[in-house]
C-alpha cells in the first residue's frame, strides 16, 4: 500500500515514517511549506522552519524513501493564519493546530496524496485509530502516552478522513519514539519538541494579529463586573479568558479576565472564583464517532489541551450545536477553544466553545 | 524501476570523455597553473588546452575566455563588471530581457538598489524580445544590454544578432547568457555580434563547477574577485582545473562532429514526445512553440493540473522533469517567463518543462507518453473534486 508520511522534520513524524517503512509500505514523505521561509528576518520556532524541512529531507534519506516539499502557503494563510488573527480580534482564543490538522493535513495533503496514488496519510500525532466491526468504520482514541495525547486536536476530522488517516506512533510513549529514532540512527532523534506556534515570529502573537487585522490595537476600558472602569487596555486581542498577567491593575485581590466583548471593545475582570462555569454551548460540533452519545449523554469533556477532562452531560442542539453541563464547575472556559467529548479513551466528537 | 531523465536544462550527465579528462586531471595534474615549476607548467598547459577548445567552440580567441565557476558567476562578472567600468563615463543604464535567468534579473535588481537605472524589455506572446521593444527601452544613457540566447524554461531563441546590432548602434555593450544554447545550437560570438557571452559546462555534459565568460578583446571590465593575477586579472583565484579540463573535453566532444547528428536526434525525440503528449493527453498546449526553439526543450501546460503534483507523481513513476527553472523549485511564484508571455495565472501554474539530452531514447519518450494520461487523469479527478466542493 502506498502511504504518504506527513513529515514535519520533528521526531514524532520521523518515527511515524520509520514505522511505515518497517511495516513494508510504499512510503512517500511529504513536507508542507507553509510560508515563504526564505524571506527571512524573523526567526520562526515551531514545526515548519527551513531547518525543519532540511531535517525532514535528511530523515527521508536515512529511511531511503522519496521526499518532496509541497507548497501550501496560500491554503495555510487562508485556513489557519487568517482565522487565527480574526478570532483574536473577535475576543476569542483560537487553536490554530486544529485547523492545520483538519484543513491542511487531512484535506489538502490528503487530496494530494490521493493524486499520487496513496490511500493513506500518516502523521506523528499521539492518537490512535481503532477499527470497529465491519461496516462500523473507525474510532479515534487517545494516544497511549497520557502526557502526549493529541486527540484533542483531531476532533474535526470527518469519518472519511479518519478512515484514511494513520497514526503510527499513537500507541508509543515519547521515550519509545526517541528510542526507536536513536536505534535507527535518525538525525532528529534528540531534537527538542516544538513549543511555540510555528507561524508567530518570536512568539509575538499580538504583533501578528495587529499586522493582519488593522485597527485591532484600539485602547478601551478594563471594567469590573459592576461596570466600573479599573484601567485601560491596548486592544482586546491581547487578552484571554482566565488571564491574570499583563492587566497592569493595582488591586488588593488578584483579578482575572472574565469576559472579552470585542463589539464594545471592553475587557471585564473579576476574582478567581468568578471564572467558574458549569455550563457552556459549542458550535460546529463534529461527532467523529458517527453520532452523539446514546441515553443520558454522559461523557467526559476537555475544554483545553493539557487539561484533564471532567464528567459532564452533553445534549445535542439543532444546527450542529451542543449544550454541555459539567458535574463540577470548570475554571476559565475560553470562547474559541475546543470542547472535546470522550467515552473512556474514545473520542466521541467536539465543537468550538461559544 | 528504470529511471528516465528529462531535465537536461537543469543539469546534464557528464559525458564519458569529460569524466575521464576530469578524473585524469584530478589524479595526475595537481599543480597550480600559476607556479613556475614543472608541475605548474603541466597544469598551465592543461588549462590552455581547455581554453582553446572552449574558444573554438564559440568562434573566439583563447585570450578572450575567462573561466568562472559557472553561468551565474559569468553573468555576474559581465553585468557588474561592465556596469562598474562604465559607471564613470556618464552612461549608466542597464537593460535586460524580462525572461532572463535569475542570475541576470537579480543582479539587475542589486544594481537597481544601489541607484543604477535599469529596465526590463517585455517579450511578445511567443516569448521573444523583439527589436521594436528593445528600441523603446534604449536611450543615450544605456551602458549595457543583456539578452539571453535561448530561454531555459521554454527554449525560445532570441534574435540576439539583431538586438545586439541595435544596441551597439546606440553605443551600448551587449552581453548574452548563452548557458542554454551552447551545445544545443551553433554559437558563434562574431555572428552574434555581442561583446560578452556566458556559458556553463554542466549544461553540456561537463562536470559542475566550470563555466566561462567570453569577453571581446578590448572590452573594459572590472574584476569582481580580486587577488591573484589569474585569467588576465579578470578573475582572481586558483583555477578549478579538474572541472575546467572536463569543460574543455566536453567542448572538444561537441567540436568533434557527432554533435550535429546528436542534436538532430534530440530534436526528433523532443518532437516525438511533444506530438505524443498532445495526441494522448487532452487539454495540453506547448508554450513557446510559435518561436524558434532549441531542439531539446518542451514546455507544456496541462489544463486543470497542478504542476507541482504532476512533477512528483511522475518522479514516483521514475520520470524526472521540472516545473521551469530548478532554481525556483519550492516557490509558489508562477514562472516569470510564462507570465511575461502573458499566459493566464493558472496556465503558468500548470506547466511542466521536459528537456532532453544525452542518453535519452525513443523508448524513454514512448514510456512518458504511455504513463502520462493516467497520471494526469488522477490529478484532474482531484481538482474536479475540489471544484465541486467549492474550494
Amino acid at each position: 500500500m502506498r502511504v504518504v508520511a506527513a513529515m514535519s522534520g520533528g521526531v514524532d513524524s520521523s518515527v511515524a515514517a520509520l514505522r511505515l517503512v518497517e511495516a513494508g509500505h510504499d512510503v512517500v514523505g511529504l513536507s508542507m511549506q507553509l510560508y515563504d521561509q526564505r524571506r527571512g528576518g524573523s526567526r520562526f520556532g515551531g514545526c515548519c522552519s527551513l531547518d525543519d524541512l532540511h531535517d525532514a529531507r535528511r530523515t527521508a534519506a536515512a529511511l531511503g524513501i522519496p521526499h518532496y516539499v509541497m507548497n501550501f502557503e496560500r491554503q495555510f494563510d487562508t485556513s489557519v493564519v487568517s482565522v487565527f488573527a480574526r478570532e483574536y480580534a473577535a475576543g476569542r482564543t483560537p487553536i490554530p493546530c486544529v485547523q492545520c490538522n483538519g484543513d491542511l493535513k487531512f484535506t489538502h495533503l490528503l487530496e494530494r496524496a490521493a493524486a499520487l496514488g496513496a490511500d493513506r496519510v500518516a502523521t506523528g500525532h499521539y492518537a490512535r485509530r481503532a477499527t470497529g466491526a465491519p461496516g462500523e468504520g473507525h474510532t479515534l482514541r487517545r494516544g497511549l502516552d497520557p502526557g502526549k495525547d493529541q486527540s484533542y486536536f483531531l476532533f474535526t476530522l470527518t469519518r472519511d478522513q479518519l478512515a484514511r488517516a494513520l497514526f503510527p506512533v499513537g500507541h508509543l510513549s515519547k521515550d519509545d519514539v526517541r528510542a526507536l529514532a536513536r536505534r535507527r540512527g535518525l538525525p532528529v532523534a534528540d531534537k527538542p519538541d516544538s513549543q511555540e506556534l510555528c507561524f508567530v515570529p518570536d512568539g509575538d502573537t499580538a504583533g501578528l494579529v495587529e499586522a493582519r487585522e488593522p485597527g485591532v490595537a484600539k485602547p478601551g476600558p478594563i471594567r469590573d463586573r459592576a461596570g466600573r472602569e479599573l484601567g485601560r487596555h491596548d486592544g482586546v486581542h491581547r487578552y484571554t479568558v482566565g488571564q491574570r498577567k499583563g492587566l497592569k491593575l493595582s488591586t488588593s485581590v488578584p483579578l482575572y479576565v472574565l469576559d472579552i466583548d470585542a463589539a464594545a471593545n471592553a475587557v471585564t475582570v473579576g476574582p478567581r472564583a468568578a471564572l467558574d462555569r458549569t455550563r457552556l454551548t459549542a458550535s460546529s460540533v463534529n461527532w467523529i464517532a458517527g453520532s452523539p452519545p446514546d441515553g443520558d449523554g454522559r461523557v467526559t469533556a476537555r475544554i483545553r489541551h493539557r487539561h484533564p477532562d471532567a464528567p459532564a452531560r452533553v445534549e445535542p442542539l439543532p444546527d450542529q450545536r451542543a449544550a454541555v453541563v459539567f458535574d463540577e464547575p470548570q475554571r476559565a472556559v475560553a470562547p474559541g477553544q475546543a470542547v472535546v467529548f470522550y467515552d473512556g479513551d474514545t473520542v466521541l466528537g467536539g465543537g468550538w466553545i461559544d | 524501476m528504470t529511471r528516465i531523465y528529462l531535465d537536461h536544462n537543469a543539469t546534464t550527465p557528464v559525458a564519458p570523455a569529460a569524466a575521464d579528462a576530469t578524473a585524469r586531471a584530478l589524479r595526475d595534474v595537481f599543480g597550480n597553473p600559476s607556479s613556475v615549476h614543472a608541475y605548474g607548467q603541466e597544469a598551465k598547459t592543461a588549462l590552455d588546452e581547455a581554453r582553446s577548445a572552449v574558444a573554438r567552440l564559440i568562434g573566439a580567441e583563447p585570450a578572450e575566455i575567462v573561466f568562472t565557476s559557472g553561468g551565474t558567476e559569468a553573468d555576474n562578472l559581465a553585468i557588474r563588471g561592465a556596469a562598474e567600468s562604465l559607471g564613470d563615463s556618464g552612461r549608466g543604464q542597464v537593460v535586460a530581457g524580462a525572461i532572463e535567468h535569475e542570475a541576470v534579473l537579480r543582479t539587475l535588481k542589486a544594481l537597481d538598489r544601489r541607484g543604477r537605472p535599469t529596465a526590463l524589455v517585455p517579450v511578445d506572446r511567443r516569448g521573444v524580445v523583439t527589436p521594436e521593444r528593445l528600441a523603446e527601452a534604449l536611450n543615450d544613457e544605456t551602458a549595457l544590454v543583456s539578452v539571453m540566447h535561448a530561454n531555459n524554461e521554454i527554449g525560445t531563441i532570441q534574435p540576439v544578432a539583431e538586438l545586439a546590432a541595435l544596441a551597439r548602434e546606440r553605443g551600448a555593450l551587449v552581453h548574452t547568457d548563452a548557458v542554454q544554447s551552447v551545445g544545443k545550437v551553433p554559437v558563434d560570438v562574431r555572428a552574434l555580434g555581442v561583446d560578452m557571452l556566458s556559458l556553463s559546462g554542466h549544461k553540456f555534459n561537463a562536470p559542475k563547477g566550470a563555466g566561462a565568460l567570453w569577453i571581446r578583446r578590448g572590452t573594459r571590465l572590472h574584476a569582481q574577485l580580486t587577488g591573484g593575477r589569474q585569467e588576465r586579472n579578470r578573475r582572481a583565484g586558483t583555477e578549478n582545473l579538474p572541472a575546467i579540463v572536463g569543460l574543455g573535453a566536453a567542448a572538444r566532444r561537441l567540436l568533434g562532429g557527432p554533435e550535429s547528428g546528436e542534436s538532430a536526434d534530440v530534436t526528433a525525440l523532443r518532437d516525438r514526445l511533444e506530438a505524443g503528449i498532445l495526441a494522448e493527453v487532452p487539454g495540453t498546449a506547448v508554450n513557446g512553440a510559435a518561436a524558434d526553439r532549441v531542439g531539446n526543450t518542451s514546455n507544456i501546460s496541462f489544463d486543470g493540473v497542478e504542476a507541482e503534483s504532476l512533477l512528483i507523481a511522475l518522479d514516483l513513476e521514475g520520470i524526472a522533469v521540472s516545473t521551469g527553472s530548478a532554481c525556483s523549485s519550492g516557490t509558489l511564484e508562477p514562472s516569470h517567463v510564462l507570465r511575461a508571455m502573458g499566459l493566464s495565472p493558472h496556465r503558468t501554474q500548470n506547466s511542466l518543462r521536459f528537456s532532453l539530452g544525452l542518453g535519452n531514447t525513443a523508448a524513454d519518450v514512448d514510456r512518458v507518453v504511455e504513463v502520462l494520461p493516467a497520471v494526469v487523469d488522477r490529478l484532474r479527478a482531484l481538482t474536479g473534486r475540489r471544484a465541486a466542493a467549492g474550494r
